[in-house]
């Protein structure tokens, strides 16, 4: 009974942590950006550990159309490494903040030669059992609209003016049931005044006097 | 009479569903194998290597003609509504205004539809126009005959 008991409880601490160890990397899925601008590529991750100082950060660049990467960023041991050698020298920066798990770096100065793949890979010691992950940039001489941003703005406009017609419609005709409710209680009282005079034969007026209404 | 009634019924929903498989199916534009807008572009690769579809393109014109078509569409769904509320609601003798409004801004939103994409859609050797366009066409005219049919109805008892 007793080593049924222990075999159990080592078996349940055997899995659960082993469940949480796996790390998970957010990257962007695509990013836009102009010839000649800066791109700020984001990565940050999700770790049930508390972040150690031994996090490393190390980002890879795929070319489109090349089968191979090549290292262009590495943070390790608190100090960042910027490629000074291969197509990035002097134009990357280390812009993230580790403690708060951002591995973030900023590409100056955009070519058409950097369309291509960059994957961010981050180690939380003793979490390192991860998949990195990779953000597509592309590069364009003029921003193309996104998908779907002139379509909702179509939508919007009209379906708002249907909206702002109906309203405007239901208030005319709220604030003239008003009005014609206090002007036909005038138009009686003068009416009861001026009534047995018109009845008459036209004759000159009298020379009487009338309150007026 | 209720014969006019139930054509006059029949008639709006064939035109809501015209207007609905002409806006959703991406097939305004028909190649050898391909076919595309207004949504995806799809085609079935040569060596049975499978369909394949991706995204479409992001032209403004493109997507102006999507934000029409689906304005049409609620335009028409709104006038079925306000058709079976004023058939209910109506005074005798009045005529069904707010189904006619509607349903006429719906034929004009297809009729501007269709003239965009025709108008600016690329010549292109080998593609033709797709069954979603016609359909988009023949909904038109349709749409417009029946909010004239509302304009005339007059509701009897």
């Amino acid at each position: 009974m007793l080593t049924f008991l222990a075999l159990a409880s080592v078996l349940l601490l055997g899995i659960v942590p082993e469940r949480s160890q796996a790390i998970v990397i957010y990257t962007g899925w695509e990013r836009h950006g102009l010839v000649g601008s800066d791109i700020r590529l984001s990565c940050s991750f999700f770790s049930w550990r508390w972040t150690s100082e031994d996090v490393t950060f190390s980002w890879t660049y795929r070319p489109d159309g090349s089968r191979d990467s090549i290292s262009i960023f590495h943070y390790t041991g608190g100090v960042p490494y910027v490629d000074n050698k291969g197509p990035f020298r002097d134009r990357l920066e280390f812009v993230g903040n580790p403690g708060r798990r951002d591995g973030s770096i900023l590409i100056k100065n955009l070519d058409f030669s950097d369309n291509g793949t960059f994957t961010c890979d981050a180690k939380n010691p003793p979490d390192i059992v991860g998949r990195p992950s990779s953000v597509r940039v592309l590069v364009f001489e003029t921003v193309p609209i996104q998908a779907g941003v002139i379509t909702g703005a179509i939508i919007g406009v009209v379906l708002g003016l249907l909206v702002l017609i109906v309203v405007i419609y239901y208030l005319m005709r709220f604030l003239v049931a008003r009005r014609v409710f206090s002007l036909s209680v005038s138009k009686h009282g003068k009416k009861k005044k001026e009534g047995p005079q018109q009845r008459q034969l036209w004759t000159p007026p009298p020379l009487t006097c009338y309150p007026l209404p | 009479m209720l014969l006019i009634l139930l054509g006059v019924l029949i008639l709006h929903l064939i035109i809501l569903i015209l207007l609905i498989v002409s806006t959703a199916a991406s097939a305004w534009s028909l190649g050898d194998n391909m076919s595309k807008d207004l949504w995806y572009s799809c085609q079935t690769m040569a060596d049975n290597e499978g369909y394949h579809c991706k995204q479409g393109s992001n032209e403004d014109w493109i997507q102006a003609v999507q934000a029409l078509m689906i304005l049409s569409v609620l335009f028409c769904f709104f006038s079925l509504v306000a058709f079976l509320f004023q058939l209910f609601k109506l005074l005798k003798g009045g005529r069904f205004y707010f189904t006619a409004i509607f349903q006429i801004l719906a034929s004009l939103f297809v009729m501007c539809a269709a003239i965009i994409y025709t108008v600016m859609s690329p010549e292109a050797e080998r593609t033709q126009f797709g069954y979603a366009y016609v359909l988009a066409w023949v909904g038109f005219p349709l749409c417009l005959i029946s909010g004239l049919i509302y304009i005339i109805l007059r509701k009897k008892e």
